[in-house]
């Protein structure tokens, strides 16, 4: 898939908007960004269901808008699949007719997804007969993104699909995403202001604040960059994307990122799944020599690549640079950085406390 | 029922279908539009759409008298295109009795089209259909109860209508004399026996269609968009 470039501009006195970015067109990407921010507009405009003045948009070598030509494909026209905050299923059609009703308006050469497999892989079989009233908030998601998805679009656009829902809805959701994600080769661009959400499902970044384009990337770099990993609001982190490697019967299992090893308490996993763990920062510590006699299951070698004042008074982010150029971030305080005396390129062993499994 | 009853009753039931069908041409689009557009017009259109249910009929009547006459720009166009002299024939009063029923058929209409919002419409459109699919496939069958409601007050209404047609020339039998009228002429006569028929006829018939009204807009509330 060729990527995505999208330049967006309006004024409406209360709300300013202009940004410009481009987005690899596979994957999950992000934006983010706190309410208010744009990312919904940018959303909308993509989809074509705002047309925003001075704007620009061009998916692989196809131009959906250009403002300067003239150019705009209206949203019934364009190869999307849009999933909004609150399913908006059509109350008047079961949940088999609202599967179809994207369905039936796309010619059958360009019907690439099997509806079957959507159906299994959202869980929907047995409500297909129902109508939406009798679905919960969670079921009625799941219909919503299978509707976009028999669109056999070719970016899928995801409007905070799960903010609308309760914690324990999100959970239910969550592992379909993560399961689209690995069936479909389908991009798709994740509008979320939950930092979890993000992290856990996001392959690239797009972060956008007051109507303004902050940064981009992959998002483990933009995760360990210390000028932006505040900004995920529940602290600074490492992301390490690895492969379940070891099952040593109940006491532990083994992940390997980037050829490092990571311990965890024993997880129900089979060999080779894929797992994506998230490292706090202030979950890490640091020592100058090789510690011994731990019970820190996890510590690895590394060397300090950049110091930042952290968050909070008196406390220091710690970028650290591992094997393979794996970074890893540690928060520790400044009476701790002096008292080692770490410096750039200071050997450094980092002993991390837990982890947390997405 | 006598024959004149029979008679009177086919042309009112007559003149009302005709009056629906012509309400629903005209009053859906114009509907549609009021409830899309962001005109800074909108109030001043709605204004005048609503006259027609504040004004006397008689007064309606008279202008509407003026306008189909045959010194009236209707008049002297329905001249030309050879449909003859309007006051005192049926197509005249089925145009009288539209423009006085219209704000009864474009109003449930209007609010029917304005609470289903903007999102089934940018759904629809996510989903491939076309703006005219998307109003046969999502708005019609969205707005059933606006439909339903506007048919049967505008069907009602034009049943009802007296001060508009006597003014454009009802009391013609078997061509422009309809219910009301003939209720009118049976009281002036102190035919009320005959007067009670009809009359009694009249509130049963208004109580059932209104009956329908409420059942289907209770039964639309219990579904709400999911």
């Amino acid at each position: 898939m060729s990527q995505l470039q999208a330049s967006f501009q309006v004024d409406r006195g209360d709300f300013q908007l202009d940004v410009d970015f481009i987005l690899p067109g596979k994957g999950i990407t992000a934006l983010f960004g706190p309410s208010g921010s744009g990312k919904t507009s940018c959303l909308r405009a993509i989809a074509g269901l705002e047309r925003l003045p001075n704007s620009f948009f061009q998916i692989g070598d196809k131009v959906w808008q250009d403002e300067s030509k003239g150019i705009f494909i209206p949203a019934n026209q364009r190869e999307i699949g849009y999933v909004f905050q609150e399913a908006s299923l059509f109350p008047h059609l079961n949940v088999q007719q609202n599967l179809e009703f994207g369905l039936n308006r796309l010619a059958k050469e360009k019907r690439k997804i099997e509806p079957d497999s959507v159906i299994v892989l959202l869980g929907i079989g047995p409500l297909l007969s129902r109508p939406p009233a009798a679905l919960s908030g969670g079921e009625r998601q799941r219909v919503a993104i299978a509707r976009a998805l028999l669109r056999s679009p070719q970016l899928l656009l995801m409007d905070e699909p799960l903010s609308a829902l309760d914690q324990r809805l999100k959970r239910e959701i969550l592992p379909y995403l993560e399961g689209l994600h690995r069936e479909l080769s389908i991009p798709v661009i994740y509008v979320s202001h939950a930092a979890d959400e993000v992290v856990r499902l996001a392959d690239h970044i797009v972060m956008l604040d007051q109507g303004k384009h902050i940064c981009s990337g992959a998002i483990s770099e933009i995760m360990v960059d210390p000028r932006f990993a505040e900004l995920f609001a529940d602290g600074a982190s490492t992301l390490f994307e690895g492969r379940v490697t070891a099952q040593h019967e109940d006491l532990m299992t083994e992940v390997t990122a980037n050829e490092l090893t990571l311990r965890l308490t024993p997880r129900p996993l089979p060999l080779e799944s894929p797992i994506r763990c998230r490292l706090y920062a202030s979950d890490v510590s640091l020592c100058t020599q090789k510690p011994s006699h731990s019970s820190i299951l996890n510590i690895f070698q590394g060397q300090v690549l950049r110091i930042d004042a952290g968050q909070q008074k008196g406390e220091s982010l710690v970028t650290l640079e591992l094997a393979k150029g794996q970074k890893l971030l540690a928060q520790i305080s400044n009476y701790s950085l002096n008292r080692l005396q770490l410096k750039l390129g200071t050997p450094i062993w980092a002993q991390v406390k837990s982890v947390a499994v997405l | 029922m006598s024959e004149t009853s029979l008679t009177v009753v086919w042309v009112t039931l007559k003149l009302a279908s005709v009056v629906t069908i012509i309400l629903f041409l005209v009053a859906t689009p114009l509907a549609w539009w009021l409830s899309q557009t962001q005109s800074r017009y909108k109030p001043v259109i709605s204004a005048l759409f609503a006259v027609p249910l504040v004004l006397p009929p008689t007064v309606m009547g008279f202008y509407l008298l003026l306008l189909l006459g045959p010194n009236g720009p209707i008049g002297q166009l329905s001249d030309i295109l050879g449909l003859g002299i309007l006051p005192f024939s049926f197509t005249g009063i089925a145009i009288a009795c539209a423009v006085h029923s219209f704000p009864f058929v474009i109003q449930p209409l209007q609010n029917a089209f304005e609470s289903i919002g903007k999102r089934p419409l940018e759904v629809a459109a996510t989903l491939g259909a076309s703006p005219l699919d998307c109003f046969w496939n999502v708005v019609i069958p969205l707005a059933r109860p606006g439909f339903i409601t506007a048919m049967v007050m505008g069907f009602c209404h034009a049943i009802g209508e007296f001060g508009v047609v006597l003014m454009i020339g009802g009391n013609i039998p078997g061509k422009t004399r309809v219910l009301s009228v003939q209720i009118y002429n049976h009281v002036e006569a102190m035919e009320y026996a005959q007067a009670h028929w009809l009359a009694g006829s009249m509130v049963i018939f208004s109580f059932l269609a209104l009956l329908i009204v409420y059942l289907v807009n209770q039964k639309a509330a219990k579904r709400s968009m999911a």
